[in-house]
């Protein structure tokens, strides 16, 4: 039972930032929560009330991308932590701390350290180079047909898995708290993200996950307050409560089970910081700002809104321990010992229910439902950019098509995403789909971020070199995940796993590396030649922005 | 994605520059000064968590649940942001005055 709740916990949130780990504990539905759907109506109607704005100043592709580069860094690091942090975030690492204590902490710190380190090494390059997507960054000086082509077939792939992983979270969670049908939920959750997207673009976007990140915000910090007050808002007076209480008393001082080998641990750290820093939705917002000054700023913004959320989860997670599980009335049978209405996930909802009654409830379910939205709508509008902008711009049109043409297609690539996600997500109900995040991550950091590096870093990239490089990320991230205990022995019902760890990236990444810079040095063809050439133009826009993309006037 | 002639002439100037070179060598020392220290930091507590995990759950002091983990992960959050603070108030200001100027230079001499 430990072992499988382990795999669950793991499950949940070594892939980091999602909650699809919650379609592994099958929910149960629960009664019709009138708080939360008012609050819930609330938050939609604003959110539309914001699309019918947006939709009429989305009349450019530039709008439509990237809000005309218009955002500025306070509202784009806000943004950026409303994508970032999902419900994961909230219900799942509350979970971890409240069942496993300090473990929770050092994965929150993993989540966080990337930050800084996509301020220092990227943040700036991004924007002086990219314009929609960043494939227009991979192929600045490449081959525009093969680099692209890579580039949104990766894109393509961290998108479908992190959607599907999303929505069938999302129709577990939402069953959870609402107690609506699962079906039902996946419509309701599509249908608006199709919505969002499809007529606001990234405009409506934006203001979703700022709207959202304040909620997440604002929500979380008041429950730990209220739970605060219950220990004199004294952390060794709620640490000795909660000691005393625990079944592993002083342990959850220490690290547990979570981080079993040092492998684990540091394939782990490797996957998060850089397979964020390959996410392409995460990447899409660093060109929704004005210039490089306003990119930074995002990073300052949005890394000091994660690190404090962080710091109230784990206060939340520790006084969960007390309040919640001290509390029969949030147990099956009202037996403390026994199993948590609702499964581990719901521990947030139950701390605030017991610290605010009804409504904190409500608006904390709301909280996690508009969380849902905001980032499966990132997802799409990323997707969407891979399909319009990379493959039908310019690798089919070659560039000729026109921006009506152009932004046609990526409506309807949005609405198709829609749909694609609806009907994964219905597809995959029963099945545990963890691995498909930790897929997303493995992928992003072993196709996405080594070609995009070194394209900013290293004059010797060659088209050969990142395409196959590329493609050999890819291809390992997948494979590494397949063979994984994950995938091959929990989906696939296999006896024992052909790779032994559950995170590929510390294999798939610098595997990637190697081959894109050894293809690369053997590559001497007239083109590779060329594309060496175009090196220091590019280098000079990198520092300094010169020729970088303007925003557009309003 | 192809430059234009004029703004290829803009970038030789630029290039040619030697503060050119001075802000390049600048920022990307301090940006990967600071990289590296996060990525040691980072990286070196992993490894104790990793290897010698019992440290982690000590104490700073009798009687005090504050432990070495929690003062050092709390650490870690408040001295990355601050990194992250150095960085932009630094690059923002100083290095983006250098920048400006290097390309107002090469734009007024190309033209």
């Amino acid at each position: 039972m430990l072992a499988r709740l382990n795999v669950l916990l793991l499950g949940l949130l070594a892939p980091a930032l999602s909650f699809a780990g919650d379609a592994i504990s099958a929910t149960e539905k629960q009664p019709l929560n009138l708080h939360a759907i008012g609050m819930f109506v609330l938050f939609v109607s604003m959110t539309l009330g914001i699309t019918y704005w947006a939709a009429g100043r989305t009349k450019s592709a530039a709008d439509f991308y990237t809000a005309g580069g218009g955002i500025t860094g306070f509202q784009n690091g806000l943004a950026i932590a409303g994508d970032y942090m999902s419900a994961a975030t909230l219900l799942g690492l509350t979970a971890m701390v409240y069942s496993k204590g300090v473990d929770g902490y050092i994965y929150m710190i993993a989540f966080f350290a990337g930050w800084p380190i996509i301020l220092f090494l990227m943040a700036e390059r991004l924007r002086n180079l990219g314009k929609f997507t960043f494939a227009d960054i991979t192929s600045y000086r490449l081959n525009q047909n093969k680099v692209r082509t890579m580039a949104a077939v990766s894109s393509l792939t961290v998108v479908c898995f992190y959607l599907v992983a999303q929505m069938v979270g999302a129709g577990q969670l939402i069953k959870l708290l609402f107690g609506l049908d699962y079906t039902i939920a996946l419509f309701v959750v599509g249908a608006l993200m199709m919505v969002y997207v499809t007529f606001g673009g990234m405009v409506a976007t934006t203001w979703v996950q700022i709207i959202k990140a304040c909620m997440l915000l604002a929500g979380g910090t008041l429950v730990m307050i209220l739970a605060m007050s219950q220990f004199g808002f004294s952390f060794e007076n709620l640490m000795t409560k909660a000691i005393s209480v625990h079944s592993l008393g002083e342990k959850i001082l220490f690290p547990g089970s979570l981080l079993p080998d040092p492998v684990t641990a540091l394939s782990l750290g490797l996957g998060l910081m850089f397979g964020t820093a390959g996410l392409p939705h995460i990447l899409m917002r660093f060109f929704t700002v004005t210039n490089a000054k306003e990119a930074r700023k995002s990073v300052l913004y949005a890394s000091g809104f994660v690190a404090y959320f962080f710091n109230v989860i784990l206060l939340m997670g520790f006084a969960a321990i007390i309040i919640v599980g001290q509390n029969p009335e949030f147990f099956e049978g009202g037996n403390i010992a026994g199993k948590i209405i609702g499964g581990g996930n719901m521990v947030a909802m139950h701390l605030a229910k017991a610290v605010g009654g009804n409504l904190l409830l409500g608006f904390l379910s709301a909280v996690a439902f508009a969380t849902i939205l905001a980032v499966v709508s990132g997802l799409a509008l990323a997707g969407a950019a891979a399909i319009s902008h990379d493959i039908y711009a310019r690798v089919i049109r070659q560039g000729k098509a026109t921006e009506t043409e152009e932004l046609r297609v990526s409506k309807l690539s949005s609405v198709g995403l829609g749909i694609v996600a609806i009907v994964l997500g219905i597809a995959f109900e029963k099945m545990n789909v963890a691995f498909m995040v930790a897929l997303a991550f493995g992928i992003a950091a072993s196709a996405n971020f080594p070609v995009l590096i070194l394209s900013m870093y290293w004059k010797g990239l060659t088209t050969r070199g990142a395409v196959i490089g590329g493609y050999v990320g890819l291809v390992a991230a997948v494979l590494f995940v397949l063979l994984s205990k994950s995938v091959w022995v929990t989906v696939l019902g296999n006896a024992q796993a052909l790779f032994p760890y559950d995170q590929p990236a510390l294999f798939s990444m610098p595997l990637a590396f190697l081959v894109t810079i050894i293809i690369s040095k053997l590559d001497n063809s007239a083109e590779a030649q060329a594309e060496r050439a175009q090196f220091d133009d590019q280098y000079v826009r990198a520092q300094t922005g010169f020729g970088a993309a303007e925003a557009s006037a309003h | 994605m192809s430059s234009t002639s004029s703004q290829r002439a803009v970038y030789a100037r630029i290039r040619s520059n030697p503060r050119f070179a001075e802000l390049v060598s600048k920022r990307q020392g301090f940006a990967t000064l600071l990289s590296v220290v996060v990525l040691t930091i980072f990286y070196g507590f992993f490894m104790v968590v990793a290897f010698t995990p019992n440290v982690i759950g000590q104490r700073l002091s009798e009687g005090s649940y504050v432990t070495v983990g929690i003062a050092a992960e709390l650490f870690m959050f408040i001295f990355f942001w601050v990194l992250t603070a150095v960085y932009v108030k630094r690059a923002n200001g100083e290095f983006d005055d250098i920048t400006t100027e290097i390309v107002r230079d090469a734009a007024k001499e190309v033209k």
